[in-house]
C-alpha cells in the first residue's frame, strides 16, 4: 500500500491548466504501480482526475488548495465543513454513479446547514485491477456533477491497496461552504406546532440500489432520485426564513431523520401514512421484498421543519423547483419526548422508530 | 396500486371497525377478562402493528400474537448447527434476510458472517440454486425455514437439483408445521383463548381441512385470514361474529389465494421430499412431537445434516426468557421480567425480539413501550 497525494489547488492566483502537460496512463488497469508515488502514479493523477476536474483553481501541484479569506467572508460569516465516505455497491446504477453521489452527497450535507457550497476534495482509494475506463468515467461523472452544481474540486488523493483490500472504488468527499449571515437551521430547534414536508416521493435511492444490485431478479425501472439539492434549499430558505431544520434523508431513511430531529428537540413528530409520497414502482417494490419505504435511503430528498406561519411558502417554494415538484407537507410536530409516530389509514396510529440494523426482509 | 390499495381503504376500514365495536358490544361478556384472539401468523402480527390496529379496538378484544413466526420459534441450538454449517471452509451458507440476526448460544449468523463465514442472503431457495450452479467448487447450503408456506419452494429447489444432478447444494432442513403447534396451544393448561385468525399462507398450501380439529374438537372458531390490514379487521369480525352466534366453525376470508383444498402440487412436492421428524424443538414452547419435517432417505444428499457433521446441540432458552408464555398469550410482551432491560432489538435474548414479526419486537418498535432513547451517529 502507498500513499501520496493526488494534486493540489490554489485558488487564488493559480495558473490555468493548460500551462501544464498532463500524463497519461496507456495501460488498461490500475497496478500498485499507480500509487507508488512516482511516474506512474502522477500519470494517474493527471489521465483520470486533474484532467476531469479541470477548473481555474486546479493548478500546479502544492500538497493543499489554497482558499482565499476575504472572497469566502464576502459570502458569510461562518464555514460549513463536511465530509462523506462512498463505498456503493454497484458503482454505476439507474439514475446515478459514486462520482456524481459523492459530490451530490457533500454537497447536501452542507446545503443543508443553510451553506453556499462551494469547494470539495476528493479521495480515493482504488483496488488493485480496477479499469482505468472506470475510473475516467467516474471522474467524469464527478466533474459534470460539480460543474452543474457551481463547486470546484481542488484537492485529493489517491491510494492504490492490493486487490481484495478494498471493492473496486471507495471515495471520500470533503466539502467547504460559507454559511450566510442570519441563517440558523438547528436539529434542536423543531417546536410543537411546526410542519414537516418533504421535497418529493421518497425511497427512490434505496430501491435503485437494491433492484441494481441484481441479486433480487427483479426487473425495474426505479431511478435513483441522487441530486444536488443546494438551490432547492436556498429557495427554500428565500421563501421560509424561519425554517428550523433541514436534514437531507439519506441512510436509515425518513424515519431516521425524524428520529434524530424529534430525539434532538425534545418533540414527538407526527407524520400521516397517505400524505407520505411514494412513487408506484417504490410501493411495490416494498411490498413485495416486505421492506419498509420509511427507511430506504434517498440522495436527494430533504426533510424541512418550517413554522406553520411560512409552511404555505415554504411548500410553493420547493414546488417551484424541478427537484421539488412533489413536496408535500407530511406531519407536524408536537409537544412530546422525542417520539415519532405515523398515523394509518385505518385510523390507528404506530410508533416509527429508529432501525437497529440493516432493514431486513420478512419471509412469510 | 391494484390488488393493495384496495385492502387499505379508510371507509372501508372505519366501517370494518364500527361493525366490529357494535358486534362485542352485543356479546354478552360472561367472563371476567378480555375476548382474547389469537393471530397464528407472523405476518399478521406485522400488519397489526404497522396498521395501528391494536389502537383502533374496542378494550374488550385482546389480540394475543401467535408461535408464526418461524424465526422466531427456532431454538438456540440450529441457530448453533448452522453457524457450524456456515464457518466450514468451502461452504457457502445461504439463508432469507429475517434469519440472519436471531442470536445462536454465542452468536448470530451476521456474527458468523463478520468472523469470515461466506454468509449470504437470498430471496428464495432457487437463488441458492443459482449460486450452487455459479459456484460448482463450493458447497451451497440453504437455510431451510419456515413452515408449510416455504416448505414447497424447498422442495421444489430440491427436486430441480436432483432432475439437474447439481451434488454442491444442500439444505439444511428446519421446515416446522403449524398444527401440531396450535393444538399444543390449546391443549396448553393456562390457555385463555377464545378464537383464531388462521394462517393465510399455511393454508394456501394445506388448504383449511387440517384445523377442522381446532372446531371441531376445542371448539373455537377460527378464520383463515389475508395480510392486509383489511383482512385483519375483517376475519376479526367474522371471528366475532361466530362467537356472538355460539358458533365454532373453520371459515376462509382469504379464499382469494387460499383455496378450501390447498395447493395440489405443492402438497405433492412436499411428500415426496419430506417426511415427520418424531418432534422438534421449538424455541418458546419446547418439543412439539411431529412438528418438523426432514429430508427422506431419498435424498439424503442434498440433506447438510447428513452431509455434514454438525452439534446436534440442545440449548436451553435463557432462564429469565418468557418468549414460550408471550407465544401462549399468558403474558404480553412487555410484562416479561426482560422486555426492554435485558432483551432489546440491538441485543435480543429470545427471538421474539429478533423477526419484525416477533411480536416482542413488533411491541418495542410500534408499540413505543420502554423506547430506549439512541442518539444517532452523525
Amino acid at each position: 500500500m502507498t500513499s501520496t497525494s493526488m494534486h493540489q489547488a490554489i485558488v487564488t492566483g493559480a495558473e490555468p491548466i493548460a500551462a501544464r502537460r498532463l500524463g497519461r496512463v496507456h495501460v488498461k488497469a490500475v497496478t500498485l504501480a499507480h500509487g507508488g508515488g512516482g511516474k506512474a502514479m502522477k500519470d494517474l493523477i493527471d489521465d483520470v482526475f486533474v484532467s476531469a476536474f479541470d477548473n481555474a483553481a486546479l493548478a500546479p501541484l502544492e500538497d493543499q488548495a489554497r482558499l482565499d479569506l476575504a472572497a469566502l467572508a464576502r459570502r458569510g460569516d461562518r464555514l460549513a465543513f463536511t465530509t462523506d465516505s462512498f463505498v456503493v455497491d454497484p458503482l454505476f446504477f439507474p439514475g446515478g454513479d459514486i462520482g456524481k453521489l459523492a459530490v451530490c452527497g457533500t454537497i447536501n450535507d452542507l446545503a443543508v446547514g443553510g451553506a453556499i457550497p462551494l469547494y470539495l476534495s476528493c479521495a480515493a482509494i482504488l483496488e488493485e485491477g480496477v479499469p482505468l475506463e472506470l475510473l475516467r468515467r467516474v471522474a467524469r461523472s464527478m466533474a459534470e456533477t460539480a460543474r452543474e452544481a457551481g463547486v470546484e474540486i481542488v484537492t485529493g488523493d489517491t491510494k492504490v491497496v492490493q486487490r481484495g483490500a478494498c471493492d473496486k472504488l471507495f471515495l471520500t468527499t470533503t466539502g467547504i461552504g460559507v454559511i450566510p449571515r442570519g441563517i440558523h437551521l438547528s436539529i434542536a430547534d423543531a417546536r410543537p406546532g411546526d410542519v414537516v414536508l418533504v421535497n418529493g416521493v421518497l425511497g427512490d435511492h434505496g430501491a435503485a440500489i437494491l433492484a441494481a444490485r441484481g441479486d433480487l431478479l427483479l426487473d425495474s425501472l426505479i431511478e435513483s432520485d441522487c441530486a444536488a439539492l443546494h438551490g432547492l434549499v436556498r429557495n427554500l430558505l428565500a421563501a421560509a426564513p424561519g425554517t428550523r431544520t433541514l436534514r437531507d434523508a439519506t441512510r436509515g431513511g425518513i424515519a431516521t431523520v425524524l428520529n434524530e430531529i424529534a430525539d434532538a428537540a425534545g418533540v414527538d413528530i407526527e407524520i400521516d401514512d397517505e400524505a407520505t409520497p411514494l412513487r408506484r414502482e417504490v410501493r411495490g417494490f416494498c411490498e413485495i421484498l416486505g421492506l419498509d419505504p420509511l427507511y430506504l435511503a434517498n440522495e436527494g430528498k430533504i426533510v424541512a421543519v418550517v413554522p406553520q406561519t411560512e409552511a404555505r411558502a415554504a411548500l410553493e417554494a420547493l414546488r417551484a423547483h424541478p427537484l421539488g415538484r412533489d413536496a408535500v407537507v407530511i406531519g407536524e410536530v408536537r409537544a412530546g419526548h422525542g417520539r415519532v409516530t405515523m398515523r394509518t389509514f385505518t385510523g390507528g396510529t404506530r410508533i416509527v422508530d429508529m432501525l437497529v440494523g440493516e432493514q431486513l426482509p420478512r419471509i412469510c | 396500486m391494484k390488488y393493495v390499495d384496495e385492502y387499505r381503504d379508510r371507509e372501508k376500514a372505519q366501517t370494518l371497525t364500527r361493525a366490529i365495536a357494535s358486534l362485542v358490544a352485543s356479546i354478552p361478556l360472561a367472563i371476567d377478562r378480555p375476548l382474547k384472539v389469537m393471530e397464528v401468523c407472523g405476518g399478521h402480527t406485522h400488519s397489526i402493528f404497522r396498521y395501528g390496529i391494536e389502537g383502533i379496538l374496542p378494550k374488550e378484544i385482546e389480540l394475543v400474537h401467535g408461535p408464526g413466526c418461524p424465526v422466531c420459534v427456532l431454538p438456540r441450538g440450529r441457530i448453533d448447527d448452522c453457524i457450524a454449517i456456515a464457518s466450514r471452509p468451502n461452504v457457502i451458507l445461504t439463508t432469507f434476510g429475517d434469519a440472519i440476526r436471531v442470536p445462536g448460544s454465542t452468536k448470530s449468523l451476521l456474527g458468523a458472517k463478520a468472523d469470515g463465514a461466506d454468509v449470504r442472503m437470498v430471496y428464495s431457495p432457487s437463488d441458492a440454486l443459482g449460486l450452487a450452479r455459479r459456484f460448482p467448487d463450493r458447497e451451497v447450503v440453504f437455510f431451510g425455514i419456515g413452515f408449510e408456506t416455504t416448505m414447497p419452494s424447498t422442495a421444489l429447489t430440491i427436486l430441480a437439483a436432483e432432475a439437474e444432478g447439481i451434488r454442491n447444494f444442500s439444505v439444511f432442513c428446519n421446515h416446522i408445521t403449524i398444527v401440531p403447534t396450535i393444538k399444543a396451544i390449546l391443549d396448553s393448561p393456562d390457555l385463555q383463548l377464545d378464537g383464531f385468525l388462521g394462517p393465510g399462507h399455511v393454508a394456501m398450501v394445506v388448504g383449511t381441512a387440517p384445523f377442522a380439529f381446532v372446531a371441531d374438537h376445542y371448539k373455537r372458531p377460527m378464520v383463515v385470514a389475508g395480510f392486509e390490514p383489511l383482512d385483519v379487521l375483517q376475519s376479526l369480525w367474522m371471528v366475532l361474529s361466530q362467537i356472538k352466534e355460539g358458533r365454532a366453525d373453520i371459515e376462509n376470508q382469504y379464499a382469494r389465494i387460499a383455496p378450501d383444498g390447498g395447493n395440489g402440487p405443492a402438497l405433492r412436492a412436499v411428500a415426496a421430499v419430506y417426511e415427520l421428524r418424531e418432534f422438534f424443538e421449538w424455541r418458546g414452547l419446547g418439543s412439539i412431537d411431529h412438528s418438523g419435517v426432514r429430508l427422506r432417505d431419498a435424498y439424503a444428499r442434498f440433506d447438510a445434516e447428513r452431509k455434514f457433521a454438525i452439534p446436534n446441540v440442545t440449548i436451553a432458552d435463557p432462564l429469565s426468557c418468557q418468549c414460550g408464555e408471550v407465544l401462549k398469550g399468558v403474558i404480553k410482551p412487555w410484562q416479561c421480567k426482560v422486555f426492554g432491560a435485558g432483551c432489546t432489538p440491538e441485543v435480543p435474548l429470545g427471538a421474539l425480539m429478533v423477526s419484525s414479526e416477533g411480536a416482542c419486537a413488533a411491541y418495542y418498535q410500534y408499540g413505543g413501550l420502554n423506547r430506549t432513547k439512541r442518539q444517532a451517529s452523525a
